[in-house]
Formats: structure tokens, C-alpha cells, sequence
């Protein structure tokens, strides 16, 4: 099927070819006739034989040799060496005829695991069908299975991979096999192997060598990454941000009213929710979060609290976890202060993906003030519309205590690595610096914008400056003209890069930070952060953003909105005029409960035929939610979910208060009333006040 | 730029069901029941489903199905998992899966899952990532899931995971698109992809486009059509498909059509097959190509018939 020139045959050929397919064809019907017989005769082992020897992939006469030799092996005077030994031949001629015949390749398996024949043939015959075709990954798949059986070690194979790559680096498999075998050292602890630090230096010179001779050769550059990967990131979990942060105050206003009290950071008549979310984002996914690992004393703690990990799939790991106070049914004391405290990780339990153990026991304490407050009630609690113009933002020119803003500098500690990570990258800098000022390559400037990210994420580790942005920017923007085909892979890292610099200390983020107007007439006031108009095709830095409850992100390039179920004290979010081209994008909302106030006009809902989120946002069809076909039944009176299945998901589990969503190709008057049943709490819709 | 040349590949694909004749419907004779998958769904993805006559088809595939419950690649070959699930994804596309007795097709599933949760093709215990795939997929839309170990299904496939974010056949074994669809597929299917390493993955997965826009499989490879299929519909489900340029991608497609007697081949001027028809019409599908009707990135089915199989009562 593969590399066949499209011409006509000339005739002498078509007519070789249609006496070639006679055969064929009769062989393959004799054969069907002695399997579905049990026959196997000499005569028939030689038609099976035939038969894979041109056509190696049919696989019912490989499973017919199978039974062939077990009935074989039973009759009491055969000999098993040479019955194998015959396989073993004609797996060979297979191999010759077509290398990728998995058919063949298992069968030759399957005989070496029944015991009968030696091994010492098999890296003879591996090699020159290496040599002949280095890259083949069923042969390097059997070298694998070989090596295991004849307990060869991982430091014999690994100056095999050397021999290939010296030999010619231009070879994926070899380095991919490589980093296979130098993790298997790692992870066994083998001395010369273990710490890492050991093999890395080495490694990286190694690699050089291949991309240095040729940088636009792919071969070394995903090692290269791996190296890095290895250099920079620390295998335990750590906890890198907190909400509440750590010796942070929370005021929360007790209502007079009957509803109980809300968040003073949230606008009185937004929320009411009345429990205080508890969250802690970590480097990686971790499970095992729960009340012995991760312990809280308060006098605000009056039941067992469950932690809940921010996932939307059904693995029970997640990078952030969240626990929710309820402050709902509690007699909280005027003008009191109540002190939580959590300690995070003292007992083990908690454990990343890769099995490794959180080693960074350590304590967020936070304190919480009441204060009383009566708060208008007046046509409930979405009397009033949120405008998102620009006159309705104070500029800021200072934070206030109270305005509770965490950036990446208070965050949570990370505790200091040793020097040879720094050192190392900045060897790996300089390097590549050599390597750009010769030749102008993407995979240069790319590799260099990566290691100054890693350099700078180390350093902000120990002092929290953050020095090369502007580089890593511009490297970015280089890449988006230098090779337009990823153009917004670029972009994406573009994006990221530029919100780790807007939030990296208060000050960064003091631009972007503006007081919503209705909000400075109640009690406190609250920050609503302005990413408007910034170019972001991605969101990031997350982590650093755990306090915002008002997020205006329109006109930008959003597609995705991947992260953002991290900000659980999210009431106000606008997104119009970006590039949502699907309801499953709006997935991590779902996870959002304080959310009420949603912008979503002049996206590209409706627009696409392709639901690049599709998997992302949990369903029946990746077996992550049921479908409530009660609550469907009885809100359409259909049984067929086929059309308006992503709304009812997304919606059906927000309790909006107001909506915009004009301005997409989906948001016709149908829909809208589809939307006002599923929303029962809406009370504006795209300005307009629902009756 | 030319255009796709439905009529062409739809005749195409409709003699290739015929034709019995030729070598290479010889040599592929053990895999027509995949061969039929292929075509149908070109066919359905093209709007011309309704051009075959679906009582031969079924009547065809029921011949082929074994006392194990598992279906085998025609009639008289022995049964193996790959022809199960395009037996099963046959009749999803008919809406008649009320042809087979769906327990016993689930039971020879089943039955092929190992103690470590990785999957045997067949009786004789070859296993790879393929498998678990396919029998995750297929259980899916037999709605029959929970019958097998899904926990330590998944757990199989990541220890497949390499340092690339790919995956591999077996552990150790090297990341190659057609797998990653595999695996990336499976972990969908269970709702797992938040195990898959998105960006790591996504950047070598995005790297697979070369100057004449074409996607390999591997580094340093050649281009080849049904990578369009294998590497966008990874990049799909993980979100990351606007990391390739589509205009390039697409022209690669269409310049690998026989305009005269219909086909995609898997590189231009070379002779075309029905796999690669398939290949290149539902790249197109995720290219979101004008007349070409969506296709589901997991359960490689069009959108419409996976929505009806989950989304009606
Ligand atoms: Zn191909």
C-alpha cells in the first residue's frame, strides 16, 4: 500500500501479475481448506508456507503454523529443536519479503517464548536486519523482547544505541531507545546512574553533537527537551500557590439579612454561595488529598471537609484541589478573627502521577474576619446587571491589605535547589548562543527560549526575579515570522510567557487591576483584573491568579480556556470577542460554582464543524458523566439529545444569572429559549431582562 | 488549488467492494472486513452511504463472525480483535446492531484483556496498544464499558508513554503517530486525557508537518496521507490541531488524489487503495473541508452516528 508508483502496467507485467495473483489466489484456498481440516501434512505446512513467503501478513496462517506445530510437538518421537527450527526459517524469509509484517515478527515470539530454541542466533540476524533498516520499530520492539530474555544489560545496549548514533545520528529510535534505558538505570538506582546529575552532563554533550551538525534534523531535538526536562524539574510534588495564601486575612460580611454571610471580596448582591473555598494548586497532578493528609484546625471547621479534585476527567488526580468552608449555618461572632490552619503533607499520602512522594510538609495559615453589613436585597440576588465598560473601572494606585492580590511571589515556598541545575542550563545558554550566532535555526531559538524560561523559573525559585521575558517574547515572535507553519504554537508559548510576566509580583499586576465601580459604592470593593485586548491565544499562570473574581479576558484570540476551573472565586467573566468555537470549551466553567455572570458574545459558537474539545469536557462519551436524560426529558420533551446535547451539558450545571452570547453563529431565537429552560436562574439574557 | 473529487473516489470506492480480481485484492483479501470500514465510512463522510446495499454488507459480516463471538478478516479467517471492532463500527454506521448478540461479541472482548490490563489481539496472545484501543472503542459503543478492567487498562497504556509525551506498542517501544492514536484514543474514550502530557505531546505531534505540508509518522520519515488521519485526529482530541497549518495540510491531500480514476494514494503520483481514500477523506473531515461530513476524532465514526449512538435514549 505504500510507495507504489500510480501507472498503468505494461502488458508483458499485467500479464506476470495476473498469473502471480492466479497462484496466489489458489494457495490461499488450498490453505483455508487444510486449516478448516486440520490438515498438516508436509504437504500442507508447505502450501501454509508458500503462501506467507508472498504474502507475509496473512495472519490465519500464521495461527495455522501455530496449531501446526502444537499438533506437531504431540506425536511422542518428534524432535521440537527442529520443528521450531523451521519456523524460525520461515519467519526469516517473511521478514526478508516485508519487515513490518507483525504477523511474522509475533510468530518469530512466539516460538523463542516456548523455550525450544536458542537466543544466541537472534541478535546475529538483529543486528544485520538493524543495519539494513535502523529504524524500524517492530526490530528494535524485538531487540527489546531478545535483550529481556537473554538478560543482556541495560549498559550493553546502551553502547549499542552509541555504536547507531555514532554511526549515524540521524536516528530517532536510537536515541528514544536511549532515553528508555537511561531512565531504567535512574529508576533501579544503578551506580553511575543515580543522582541524574551524574549522566546529564554527558548527555547533553552527546546531543549536541547531533543537532549542532545538523540543526533542521529532528533526530536529537526531543531528547535535547527531555534533557532539559530532566535538569529543571524536581520529581516530588510541590505545592506551588495557595487561595487563601498564607498569612493572609479574609473579611467576611455577615448579612444581616437572611442570607446569611458571603465574601466581602465578592460584590454582596454576586454572591451567595456563603462558603470559602480552600485551594491548593500544585506542579503537577497529585492524588491522595483528603483529611489525613492535609489537616485543618479552626474554629470555623464544624464537619468532616472533603477535598475535591479540579478534574474533569475520571482519573483521581488533579494539579489543584479544592475544599469548600461552609460558613452557611454558623454563628459567626461581630468583628471576631478566626484562624485557620492547614498543614499540608506531614503524614505521606500525597503522590504525583510517576508514583513520587510529596517531601515538602508545610503550613498555610490564614485568619478570617467578620464584619456586618446589611445588604439590599431588592429583586433577589441578579437584581442588578453587570456593565463591562470601561467607565465603570477605577484605575488603582496602590493595593489595599484587604485587596488579598497573590502574584508569584507570595507564593507558596519551593524549597532551593542545588547549583548544578543553574549552572547546567546556563552552560546549555551559552551553547546555544554559539550555536545562533553561526546559523539561524528555529530549533535554536527555540531551545534557547525554553532554557532562558527554565533559567528563569529556577532563579524566581530563589529571589523571584524573573529577568529574561523580554528575550524569551521576542524569541517567540522571531519564531512566528521564521516558520509560519506553527505559527500559533508560537503564539500559545507567546501568550504564556506574557501572563507570567503580568503576574508575576503585585506590582506587574497593578496595571491590569482596576475597581469595579458598583462595588466601590458596597462595603469593600473589589479588584476585577483587565486582560482585555492583550493578543492571548492561551491562558497560563494560573497559579498566580487564584484570587480573581472578576476577569474581563475579551478581544483577545482565546480558543480554550484550559485552567481556568482553578478560580474558584470567579463570579464575573468576560470572554466576547475571542474564539470559542465550541460548548465543550466552555467545559472548566462547569467546575466554577461561584460563577454568575458569563460573556460569551462574538465567539465562534456554531461556527465549526469540529469540536476540538470534544474529549476535554467530561460526557458520555468519554464515560465521565452520565447523561440526566430525566432533567433533558422533561426541559424538551424529546428523547434525542443529538442536537443540543454541549448546551444542556455546560449550562444545565451553571447557575448564571446573566448571559451574553450574541454574536455567534448558534444563537438563534430556537436556542435562546433552549437556553432560558435550561438556565432557570438566568435573569438577563444578552441585555435583556427575562421575565 | 484543485478540488476534492467526490464523484471520483466514490465510484472508486464502490468498485473496490466489487472487485475481487486483482493482486492487491488478493494479497489484502484477510482484511476486507477492515477494507469494508474503510470504504463505508469514506462513503458515509462523502454523503453516498445510501449508495450500498446494506442487507449484502451485513449478511457478509455475519458469515464472518466465529462460535467466540469475535469476527475475523473474511469469511473463512480466524477471528481477531482488529476485525471485531471494524465489524462493530460497520454496524454502527447501518444503525443495526441489532444483528449481532452483543454479549457474546462483548465476552470475546473480554476475554483478551491480560492480568497487567493490556490487550491480546487473538488467542495467541500478541499484544500491543492497538488492542486496547480497539477493545475500549468497541466496548464503548457496544455500551458494554464497564465489562472489562478500565482502571488497569489505562494503566497499561501509560506505562507506554515515552519522554516525546508519545506512545509506543509496548513498553519501551518508540512513539509513532498511528499508535498515539491509539493510545490517545483509548484514553479518551475512558475519560483520561488529563494523563496525557498535552504540550510535550502536542509539539512533537505538530512537528510531523514537512514543507510540502504533508504529516510523517515519525521523525525523519516521509510524509504520507494516512498520517493526516492518525496525527490530526491525536492533535484533535487534545486540542492542539491549530498547531499545524491546515491550508498546507489539505493540499498535501488533494494533490495526492487520482483525478482521473478516483483514490487518495499515500504520497502524489503514487498508485492509490482504499485505505489511503479513507485516510485522506477524513483528514479532510478534521480539516473541516467543505462537504465532507464531520468524523469523530476517538471513535474514528462520523459525528452523527457516534451522537446517535450516545446522545438518544
Ligand atoms: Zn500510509
Amino acid at each position: 500500500m505504500h510507495g507504489r508508483p500510480r501507472k498503468a502496467l505494461k502488458q508483458e507485467d499485467e500479464a506476470a501479475l495476473s498469473a502471480k495473483t492466479q497462484k496466489l489466489r489458489s494457495l490461499q484456498a488450498h490453505f483455508l481448506a487444510n486449516h478448516h481440516n486440520r490438515i498438516y501434512s508436509k504437504e500442507a505446512l508447505d502450501v501454509s508456507a508458500k503462501l506467507l513467503e508472498i504474502n507475509p501478513e496473512c495472519y490465519t496462517a500464521w495461527n495455522y503454523r501455530k496449531l501446526a506445530v502444537q499438533h506437531l510437538l504431540s506425536n511422542s518421537d518428534s524432535d521440537p529443536h527442529s520443528i521450531f527450527q523451521d519456523e524460525l526459517k520461515l519467519v526469516e524469509i517473511a521478514l526478508r519479503k516485508n519487515f513490518k509484517s507483525y504477523g511474522a515478527w509475533h510468530h518469530r515470539k512466539w516460538v523463542l517464548s516456548q523455550g525450544h530454541s536458542s537466543i544466541d542466533n537472534e541478535m546475529r540476524l538483529l543486528n544485520g536486519f538493524q543495519k539494513a533498516d535502523p529504524r524500524n520499530f517492530h526490530a528494535w520492539n524485538y531487540r527489546r523482547f531478545v535483550t529481556e530474555l537473554m538478560k543482556r544489560s541495560d549498559e550493553d545496549e546502551l553502547k549499542y544505541t552509541e555504536e547507531v548514533i555514532g554511526a549515524n545520528f540521524s536516528n530517532y529510535s536510537a536515541w528514544h531507545n536511549r532515553s528508555v534505558l537511561l531512565s531504567s538505570l535512574l529508576k533501579r538506582k544503578v551506580e553511575g546512574y543515580f543522582p541524574k546529575e551524574i549522566f546529564l552532563k554527558e548527555e547533553f554533550e552527546h546531543v549536541h553533537n547531533a543537532i549542532f551538525t545538523d540543526p533542521d534534523d529532528q533526530s536529537g531535538w526531543f531528547y535535547h527537551l527531555w534533557l532539559i526536562d530532566q535538569t529543571v524539574k524536581t520529581d516530588a510534588p510541590l505545592l506551588v500557590s495557595s487561595w487563601p495564601s498564607h498569612g493572609s486575612n479574609i473579611t467576611v460580611i455577615r448579612d444581616n439579612g437572611l442570607h446569611g454571610c458571603g465574601l466581602s471580596l465578592l460584590n454582596g448582591t454576586l454572591s451567595d454561595t456563603r462558603t470559602l473555598p480552600i485551594i491548593l494548586d500544585f506542579n503537577q497532578a497529585v492524588e491522595g488529598i483528603n483529611s489525613s493528609t492535609v489537616s485543618i484546625k479552626s474554629e470555623l471547621l464544624k464537619e468532616e471537609l472533603v477535598w475535591k479534585p479540579l478534574s474533569t476527567s475520571n482519573s483521581n488526580t488533579a494539579q489543584v484541589w479544592v475544599v469548600y468552608l461552609n460558613l452557611g449555618n454558623m454563628e459567626l461572632q461581630q468583628s471576631k478573627t478566626y484562624s485557620v490552619d492547614i498543614s499540608i503533607g506531614h503524614s505521606k499520602g500525597i503522590v504525583s502521577s510517576n508514583e513520587n512522594h510529596y517531601a515538602d510538609p508545610s503550613q498555610i495559615s490564614f485568619k478570617v474576619f467578620v464584619q456586618t453589613a446589611s445588604i439590599e436585597h431588592s429583586e433577589g440576588q441578579g437584581g442588578k446587571k453587570t456593565t463591562w465598560k470601561h467607565t465603570n473601572f477605577h484605575k488603582i494606585d496602590h493595593f489595599k491589605e484587604s485587596d488579598s492580590i497573590i502574584s508569584a511571589v507570595q507564593n507558596h515556598h519551593i524549597p532551593t535547589t542545588s547549583n548544578w541545575h543553574t549552572e547546567e542550563i546556563g552552560e546549555e545558554i551559552t551553547k546555544f548562543r554559539d550555536l545562533l550566532s553561526d546559523y539561524d535555526c528555529k530549533i535554536g531559538k527555540l531551545t534557547l527560549a525554553r532554557l532562558l524560561t527554565a533559567l528563569d523559573s529556577l532563579s524566581s525559585q530563589h529571589d523571584g526575579r524573573i529577568s529574561n521575558t523580554e528575550e524569551i517574547l521576542q524569541l517567540y515572535t522571531d519564531l512566528m515570522k521564521l516558520d509560519p507553519t506553527h505559527f500559533l504554537y508560537y503564539k500559545d508559548e507567546h501568550s504564556l510567557i506574557s501572563l507570567k510576566q503580568i503576574t508575576s509580583t503585585r506590582d506587574s499586576l497593578l496595571p491590569y487591576c482596576h475597581y469595579y465601580k458598583d462595588a466601590t459604592e458596597t462595603i469593600t470593593g473589589y479588584v476585577s483584573l483587565q486582560l482585555q485586548n492583550l493578543s492571548l491565544s492561551r491562558l497560563g499562570s494560573i497559579e498566580n491568579l487564584l484570587w480573581v473574581q472578576m476577569l474581563d479576558l475579551s478581544h483577545n484570540e482565546l480558543q480554550s480556556i484550559e485552567g481556568l476551573e482553578a478560580m474558584q472565586l470567579l463570579s464575573c467573566l468576560n470572554l466576547s470577542h475571542n474564539k470559542i468555537g465550541s460548548f465543550t470549551a466552555l467545559g472548566p466553567l462547569r467546575l466554577v460554582k461561584s460563577l454568575k455572570v458569563l460573556n460569551i458574545s462574538y465567539n465562534e459558537l456554531g461556527c465549526h464543524s469540529v469540536d476540538t474539545t470534544r474529549y476535554l469536557c467530561p460526557s458520555p462519551l468519554s464515560h465521565t458523566e452520565e447523561f440526566a436524560w430525566d432533567r433533558f426529558e422533561i426541559l424538551t420533551g424529546s428523547v434525542s439529545a443529538t442536537k443540543f446535547w454541549e448546551v444542556f451539558l455546560i449550562f444545565g450545571s451553571l447557575t448564571l444569572t446573566e448571559l451574553n452570547i450574541i454574536g455567534n453563529a448558534v444563537a438563534d431565537e430556537n436556542f435562546r429559549s433552549f437556553l432560558v429552560k435550561v438556565l432557570p436562574t438566568l435573569k438577563w439574557l444578552d441585555d435583556e431582562e427575562l421575565s | 488549488m484543485a478540488e476534492l473529487a467526490t464523484e471520483k473516489h466514490v465510484s472508486y470506492i464502490l468498485s473496490v467492494e466489487k472487485r475481487k480480481d486483482n493482486f492487491e485484492s488478493v494479497v489484502m483479501e484477510h482484511l476486507r472486513m477492515s477494507g469494508a470500514y474503510w470504504g463505508l465510512t469514506a462513503l458515509d463522510l462523502l454523503g453516498k452511504l445510501d449508495s450500498v446495499d446494506v442487507e449484502e454488507v451485513t449478511s457478509w459480516l455475519l458469515s464472518c463472525q466465529h462460535e467466540s463471538g469475535g469476527f475475523g478478516g473474511n469469511v473463512g479467517h480466524d477471528p481477531h480483535i482488529l476485525y471485531t471492532l471494524s465489524a462493530v463500527q460497520v454496524l454502527a454506521l447501518f444503525d443495526k446492531m441489532d444483528v449481532i448478540n452483543v454479549d457474546k461479541v462483548t465476552n470475546y472482548i473480554v476475554s483478551l484483556q491480560n492480568e497487567d490490563g493490556s490487550f491480546s489481539g487473538d488467542m495467541w496472545g500478541e499484544v500491543d496498544t492497538r488492542f486496547s484501543y480497539i477493545a475500549i472503542c468497541c466496548l464503548s459503543i457496544l455500551h458494554r464499558l464497564d465489562k472489562i478492567n478500565v482502571e488497569k487498562a489505562v494503566k497499561y497504556i501509560l506505562s507506554c508513554k515515552n519522554m516525546d509525551g508519545g506512545f509506543g506498542c509496548t513498553p519501551g517501544g518508540e512513539s509513532h503517530a498511528g499508535q498515539i492514536f491509539c493510545c490517545v484514543g483509548a484514553l479518551a474514550i475512558t475519560g483520561s486525557l488529563d494523563l496525557v502530557d498535552k504540550d510535550l505531546l502536542g509539539w512533537w505531534l505538530c512537528e510531523r508537518q514537512v514543507k510540502s505540508g504533508g504529516l510523517n509518522g515519525r521523525p525523519e520519515k516521509l510524509p504520507d496521507v494516512c498520517y493526516s488521519w492518525w496525527v490530526l485526529s491525536s492533535l484533535t482530541m487534545i486540542d492542539r490541531v491549530h498547531w499545524i497549518s491546515k491550508e498546507k495540510l489539505v493540499k498535501f491531500i488533494i494533490d495526492c488524489q487520482d483525478t482521473e480514476n478516483g483514490g487518495i494514494s499515500d504520497r502524489p503520483d503514487d498508485a492509490v487503495d482504499v485505505f489511503h481514500t479513507f485516510f485522506g477523506v477524513a483528514g479532510l473531515s478534521l480539516l473541516e473541508y467543505a462537504g465532507v461530513k464531520p468524523i469523530d476524532p476517538a471513535y474514528a465514526l462520523p459525528v452523527d452516528v457516534v451522537n446517535r449512538i450516545f446522545f438518544t435514549k
